[in-house]
């Protein structure tokens, strides 16, 4: 179909030709891609657990296997990129939070500075809950 | 008139979810799991402890709603991180299928995967 036809049935509109590497222009736009990017290593989380998962319960043996794997440099280098990309969802994500969230108590809007401090304030105890439950 | 609804405020509201779920947990138990265990700063917890962890029935359900919304929040991000990052909207619905497929089929191992540990 040529541009003219496409053109045709719907309002001709100019869209100005973005470059492949537009994300690569401002610091802004840069930090906007990581931020998309950090869902494949969120992906690749869930894999790993599944992995850790499937192994403890396959036994001892195959738990220290797992172990092992995870103390192999590549899979190492791979998880520390990883929990950069995590921390910089999360960092993200709550940073989004009160703007996404309007929260009123009687006619008064609860301040933003409240909701991010609440949502800090989760990660911090459910951290503490989950690292309390496997390190006890 | 009638109007066409469009399945976008599901997907957002599933994306949401994940993205949640996903900044609360996932930073602490990759910390542990990925870094600490593995160089030796904390050691790992013994083998008869973590599978009387894991194979309790809140870990399980806490990991599965962990693992499928996570996975959805994957499929819609990373839909838009082609749309946008490499102007793929032109091939929109093959990538839709693969990404909310993938999310669907990670989704089946992981039930699969969490009852055997049961």
């Amino acid at each position: 179909m040529s541009t003219r036809d496409a053109a045709s049935s719907e309002q001709r509109l100019y869209r100005p030709p973005v470059s492949l590497t537009w994300w690569l222009r401002k610091p802004s736009y840069l930090l906007f891609g990581l931020r998309e990017l950090s869902s494949v290593f969120i992906a690749w989380f869930v894999v790993y657990l599944l992995m850790l998962v499937y192994a403890v319960s396959s036994g001892s043996a195959a738990y220290q296997d797992f172990l092992d794997l995870s103390a192999n440099p590549l899979v190492l280098i791979l998880n520390v990129i990883a929990l950069a990309f995590v921390l910089l969802h999360t960092i993200t994500w709550f940073g989004l939070a009160p703007k996404a969230m309007v929260l009123r108590l009687g006619a008064r809007r609860v301040p933003p500075g409240v909701i991010l401090a609440a949502h800090y304030a989760a990660w911090l105890v459910v951290s503490a809950v989950v690292a309390w439950v496997i390190l006890r | 008139m009638t109007t066409k609804r469009s399945p976008e405020p599901f997907a957002w509201l599933l994306f949401s979810a994940g993205g949640m779920v996903a900044a609360l947990l996932v930073p602490v138990l990759l910390l542990l799991f990925g870094i600490a265990f593995p160089l030796g700063l904390l050691s790992a917890p013994d083998h008869a402890y973590l599978a009387s962890v894991v194979s309790h029935p809140i870990t399980l359900l806490v990991l599965f709603g962990l693992c499928v919304l996570a996975l959805l929040h994957w499929a819609h991000r990373f839909r838009y991180t082609l749309y946008d990052g490499l102007q793929l909207k032109k091939y929109g619905v093959p990538i839709t299928i693969c990404c909310y497929g993938g999310a669907i089929v990670g989704s089946v191992v992981a039930a699969v995967v969490l009852l055997r540990a049961l």
